[in-house]
């Protein structure tokens, strides 16, 4: 139990990242709203997100933008002294996807509504079986 | 990284998100979800990650926003949970 707690303290981060993901998962069990389970979708993609990210964070460094080097000259690039950006790229098409799912869930919500007049799932299912 | 802006940071977003998913009209969970995006957004520029929270200001915080008020306005704000 004493070597318990600076191991949570220690990464405290990925404890947080994990709250955030069960936040999402517990929207989009448990929420009767399709509107909110889209959020907690969202919430959901968002936290992975920002697990990856942190992952590629380096203790000390920089932004990977190289500085030195130009016009020729000769220069020595350490790759300790600058983040990891390929989590960068690889989320930022995460990012992109993750909007154009919300697009298309609003879409449909909003054609849903049209048809049966409500967003709730247990009416939508009421409504469903009396057809 | 600073640890305590990161944990303060951290602690806004959770704080955001659970409210986000508990309160019982559809317009608050848009704007509650518009600082939600905003704080990850402001976590992954603490993070070095400069590309990726412009990218998530400009279509999280903004057009999802948007998109979001757009669906309120054209469906109902009534919400059961």
């Amino acid at each position: 139990m004493t070597d318990l707690l600076p191991l949570i303290v220690a990464k405290y981060n990925y404890w947080l990242y994990v709250i955030l993901m069960m936040i999402g998962l517990y929207a989009m069990i448990a929420k009767n709203n399709l509107i909110k389970k889209v959020v907690g979708m969202n919430i959901f993609q968002t936290a992975i997100i920002l697990f990856y990210l942190s992952i590629g964070y380096k203790k000390d460094a920089t932004l990977p933008i190289v500085e030195v080097g130009h016009e020729g000259q000769e220069a020595v690039v350490r790759a300790l002294d600058y983040i990891n950006p390929l989590p960068h790229v690889l989320m930022l098409t995460a990012i992109v996807v993750s909007v154009a799912t919300f697009g298309v869930a609003m879409a449909l919500a909003v054609r849903i509504y049209q048809r049966y007049q409500t967003l709730e799932e247990d009416e939508l299912r009421m409504r469903l079986s009396e057809e | 990284m600073h640890w305590p802006i990161d944990l303060i940071v951290l602690t806004f977003v959770i704080f955001c998100a659970i409210a986000a998913i508990s309160v019982k009209d559809l317009l608050g969970t848009a704007i509650l979800f518009g600082a939600y995006s905003f704080m990850m957004c402001l976590l992954w520029a603490i993070m070095g990650a400069v590309d990726v929270a412009f990218t998530e200001a400009s279509v999280g915080a903004g057009v999802s926003t948007v998109f979001f008020v757009a669906a309120v306005f054209r469906t109902s704000r009534r919400t059961k949970d």
